[in-house]
């Protein structure tokens, strides 16, 4: 897979077709994989890398690409596929720039799951049918994927390209029992006073490192709120506690009904916060009052919170439903 | 910084007696940037707003703050006061301390404390108010009249006499409404079609008036002046302009069993049909739920004996974009579906029916042609019950709980013409209360129970069961206090009315607002009865609450001189509190333009300059201030805060927010 990719980008660079490729590169350990911007074959024959911990989403880093003009190509797993056409919807990033290469994924390692089993040194990862094979300077471990897997990837919720110019390996199908509101269901089951609990106890860890803002392909303002003197909410450093509470809860509404649950908020948040389930929550929400709604499924439909339609729930919905939304 | 000034209004005894208004202006006084505080038992009085003036000119004030009655009152009243005092009259900020604080407090400290915090909120926001301008924009000259009912057909002849364009859209083949289904009249007793046909027939023949029958507002956007309506005109199978209404077709169709509205059902019409003889416009419409033509293919029976060729099996529903001034909603009521009143027996027996389809069975046009015969044997009946109050003033909650107003009136008309003209039978009328308040409605009660001999009793039918060819009415007589059965040959139901299904969509199209009952709501009750909040959208008849025909016809009256007040205007002055997008922070997303309900904002490719001296397109939102309303829904929409609505900044909403939190 990983040749097959990167003999297609040194193939479009040589050619002229495209002036740059997005793409991704190995970190400063072989699990923490950076996304790259290539201009140059020689720099993809060595550095090019795409594995089983290659998880980062490249759609994002198109805003500043195409900022830059001139043609590029990226690669996009199926679930970053809708965040390139939700910025696509949004107009953040020029689809005539960009030659889309879906890529088939199966599902990232969560290298933080490979360590908690007292893993360590880890210089490479493979795929051997339900097993991942970690390789590490003492040997290589084989371990069940389920059991390692990042939590985004058992519940994925779609191994289908919504957009693609090329594919390498397959695409294939959107899995709508993929139990990805199990957790939310779970927590709108608890008691207020136990849900506070929870969340407190997830927020409080956050060091408002930003990370999952800036990873969030839905976070593509110019000037975000929290950066912006004028807004009322600018804060770069807590003064009490439960402001990052704030900070997660207002970013969960700012992103309503455009996070496509790419899961990335989570996934680099070094706390360990499971952002992902206040975005989940909202999703879950929105399919309830307004039908089921994928964000980046395509690029032209009216994500329900900025459309009306005759046959939408009046705002009281909320109180019949008992006050639980 | 601004030098504020604060006028605390006792407003009679309406704020003083709850609120301690001395107290308010002292505590307000203290505020940063208050340099004069004061209070006056009537602000808006001329005195009160000469204190205003000579207060702006003595302490050179830059920004008000009156805390009075709601904004919708009298802000206009004290910023025009401030602007002749010679400050924009945006610097003028109202705390509501009436509606939002006196009239729902019952605790003068509380109460007290609360206007402090109001009149807190407000200081905060006229700090960073700034002026604003406001631009005009023109009117278009012509109003659309929603609904072709009497209410509408007056509306529409009145706005056309004064030279005004008028469009009509009727969902119904022709116009007249629930009128054209009337027999007689109360309290005259004319005949409705004799007094109702002649304005159809005005309203035909009128060169400013345009007739979009069969037809339904399927889209309305933009403002007061500057309506955009869609109409859609439904295929009626039947070239409008080429039919001569001759009624060859509606006689010679052979599909003969599809129930007749206009008679409710109680006899048939043909798939091809006019609704009745003065029908307008006199058109034939075809009934694409009972054509075999348009079902199957095979017949074309119209189509060969229309020597107009008027018939076009291809016809579809058109879509017509038309632009108007202003918009009159003149939708009418339907008497309820009595399908929660099985003790009436309404479903059990044809004998049983309601008052509109009595009013068909004593019209000559009707499926007796006039004679009073029961449906179910064609038998004449000696005994009738009339119940009032089925459905209305109910408080179950299965019917509605206001009063229908016009039953008793109808009642009394149906049971002294059956004593009249059929003076063999026994009429009972079973009633909660009679009211006849109006112009000789009394009279004309009490000529039904004097003069005409008809049962009046106070008390409710608790049930009516068929049993034979009778129908066994038990009920009580409340001042007697006994217990009555009456073996009735018919049932006649005063059905509770109602707004019209189609009102509660067309509302949400026109952001007008309605009650919980679904009747629109006027801009003030009592002042401003014929216009909804919503500017440039009036009401008309009984959309806006059951009304008689001689109150509907004044009301549609009113609601075109208000219309046409509006359409001599040339320009009208714009609002200023308008959108703005800050083009250094917009995305381009476009979230903005999608929940605009004006089509306001549009997006622009714009250059702007880089930090290195390089230059970059982006495309960003820009606000058409003339179309702008203010509405806000844009600044919500906007994830980084890019739009802003003036006036109603989000900086000022937040110091109102921290003034009060504080």
């Amino acid at each position: 897979m990983q040749e097959l990719m990167k003999n297609r980008a040194i193939e479009l660079l040589s050619a002229g077709e495209v002036d740059r490729v997005v793409g991704w590169k190995k970190g400063e350990f072989a699990y923490d994989c950076t996304p790259a911007i290539f201009t140059d074959a020689n720099d993809l024959r060595d550095n090019f890398v795409y594995d089983d911990f290659t998880a980062p989403n490249l759609s994002k880093y198109l805003v500043a690409e195409c900022k830059k003009g001139g043609k590029m190509a990226v690669f996009l797993k199926p679930c970053d596929t809708y965040s390139f056409n939700q910025l696509q919807k949004e107009h953040r990033i020029k689809r005539e720039l960009i030659h889309v290469i879906g890529i088939e994924c199966n599902g990232k390692a969560d290298v933080d799951k490979i360590k908690a089993r007292g893993v360590d040194g880890i210089t490479g990862i493979t795929s051997e049918g339900a097993n991942f094979v970690v390789e590490t300077i003492y040997g290589n471990e084989t371990m069940p994927k389920y059991e390692v897997m990042a939590e985004r990837c058992l519940t994925c919720k779609s191994k289908k390209h919504m957009v693609y110019d090329e594919l390498i390996g397959e695409t294939g199908d959107v899995n709508p029992d993929c139990g990805r509101f199990d957790m939310v269901a779970k927590l709108e089951a608890m008691t207020p006073d136990e849900r506070f609990a929870f969340w407190r106890g997830e927020l409080s860890r956050c060091i408002r490192c930003n990370a999952c803002r800036n990873v969030c392909p839905a976070c593509t303002c110019e000037q975000c709120v929290f950066d912006n003197p004028n807004s009322g909410i600018q804060q770069k450093v807590a003064v009490t506690s439960f402001e990052e509470n704030m900070f997660h809860i207002i970013r969960a509404y700012h992103v309503a009904g455009r996070c496509t649950d790419c899961g990335e908020c989570s996934r680099v948040c070094p706390q360990s916060i499971p952002l992902h389930l206040l975005n989940r929550k909202f999703i879950k929400d929105m399919n309830e009052l307004y039908g089921e709604y994928q964000a980046g499924e395509d690029t032209t439909s009216r994500a329900p919170l900025t459309n009306y339609n005759m046959d939408d729930c009046e705002p009281s919905i909320v109180h019949e439903r008992g006050g639980k939304a | 910084m601004q030098k504020i000034g604060v006028f605390v209004c006792w407003c009679g005894s309406n704020i003083a007696a709850t609120v301690d208004v001395k107290r308010v202006a002292e505590a307000l006084s203290h505020e940063n940037g208050v340099v004069y505080s004061t209070d006056y038992q009537y602000m808006c009085s001329e005195a009160g707003q000469n204190m205003i003036k000579d207060a702006i000119k003595t302490y050179g004030l830059t920004g008000v703050v009156v805390c009075s009655c709601s904004p919708r009152m009298h802000e206009n009243t004290f910023r025009k006061a401030c602007s002749l005092a010679g400050i924009n009259p945006y610097m003028v900020e109202i705390a509501n301390i009436r509606e939002q604080c006196s009239w729902i407090h019952k605790d003068m400290v509380q109460a007290t404390a609360k206007a402090i915090i109001l009149g807190k909120a407000a200081i905060a926001k006229v700090h960073l108010n700034a002026p604003l301008t406001a631009g005009t924009s023109p009117v278009k000259k012509r109003a659309l009249v929603i609904g072709g009912g009497i209410a509408g057909i007056q509306t529409a002849l009145d706005i056309a006499d004064a030279g005004f364009e008028v469009d009509i859209v009727e969902k119904k083949p022709t116009i007249g409404g629930k009128m054209s289904q009337i027999d007689k009249t109360f309290p005259t007793l004319d005949c409705a079609a004799c007094i109702l046909t002649p304005k159809m027939v005005d309203v035909a023949q009128n060169e400013l008036i345009n007739i979009y029958s069969y037809s339904e507002v399927a889209a309305v956007k933009g403002f007061v002046g500057n309506f955009t309506v869609t109409i859609k005109k439904k295929a009626r199978y039947v070239k409008e302009d080429v039919c001569t209404g001759c009624g060859v077709c509606t006689e010679k169709c052979p599909q003969k069993k599809v129930p007749n509205e206009f008679n409710l059902g109680m006899d048939n019409r043909r798939a091809i049909y006019i609704p009745f003889a003065q029908a307008v416009p006199k058109v034939a419409t075809i009934d694409p739920d009972y054509c075999t033509m348009l079902k199957t293919g095979k017949c074309g029976v119209c189509s060969k004996v229309c020597t107009a060729k008027a018939i076009d099996y291809t016809q579809q529903d058109e879509l017509i974009e038309r632009e108007y001034g202003a918009i009159v909603v003149a939708t009418g009521f339907n008497p309820i579906d009595l399908k929660d009143y099985d003790e009436y027996a309404y479903s059990q027996s044809p004998d049983v029916v309601t008052s509109l389809e009595f009013e068909r069975i004593t019209n000559a046009a009707g499926p007796t042609a006039g004679k009073l015969l029961r449906p179910s044997d064609g038998k004449h009946p000696h005994t009738i019950v009339f119940v009032q109050c089925v459905g209305s003033r109910d408080t179950s909650g299965c019917g509605k709980p206001y009063c229908s107003k016009i039953c008793c009136m109808y009642t009394a008309k149906h049971a002294m013409l059956t004593r009249e003209k059929y003076p063999d039978t026994e009429v009972y009328v079973f009633y909660i209360d009679v009211r006849t308040p109006g112009k000789s409605f009394d009279e004309f009660y009490r000529r039904a129970v004097e003069e005409y001999g008809v049962h009046y009793i106070k008390g409710m039918v608790g049930k009516v069961a068929p049993e034979g060819d009778k129908l066994m009415v038990q009920a009580s007589d409340l001042i007697a206090n006994e217990q009555l059965n009456i073996a009735a040959d018919m049932v006649v139901l005063a059905a509770a009315i109602e707004p019209d299904k189609s009102a509660r969509p067309l509302a949400t199209m026109l952001t007008a607002s309605m009650d919980t009952n679904d009747f629109f709501t006027e801009a003030h009750p009592k002042l401003r009865p014929v216009e909804s909040p919503t500017a440039g959208v009036f009401l008309s008849g009984a959309c806006q609450g059951p009304k008689d025909i001689p109150e509907t016809v004044s009301q549609a009256s009113a609601a075109a001189s208000k219309v046409i007040g509006l359409l001599v205007k040339d320009h009208l002055t714009c609002n200023p509190c308008v959108a703005e997008s800050n083009e250094l922070m917009c995305n381009g997303c476009s979230s903005c333009e999608k929940v605009c309900p004006y089509g306001a904002i549009t997006y622009i490719d714009k250059e702007f300059r880089m930090p290195d001296r390089t230059t970059l397109v982006r495309r960003v939102a820009s606000v058409n201030p003339a179309v702008c309303q203010g509405c806000g829904a844009c600044t919500v929409a906007c994830p980084s805060g890019a739009m802003d609505l003036k006036g109603f900044s989000n900086k000022q909403i937040m110091a109102e927010v921290d003034a009060i939190c504080k």
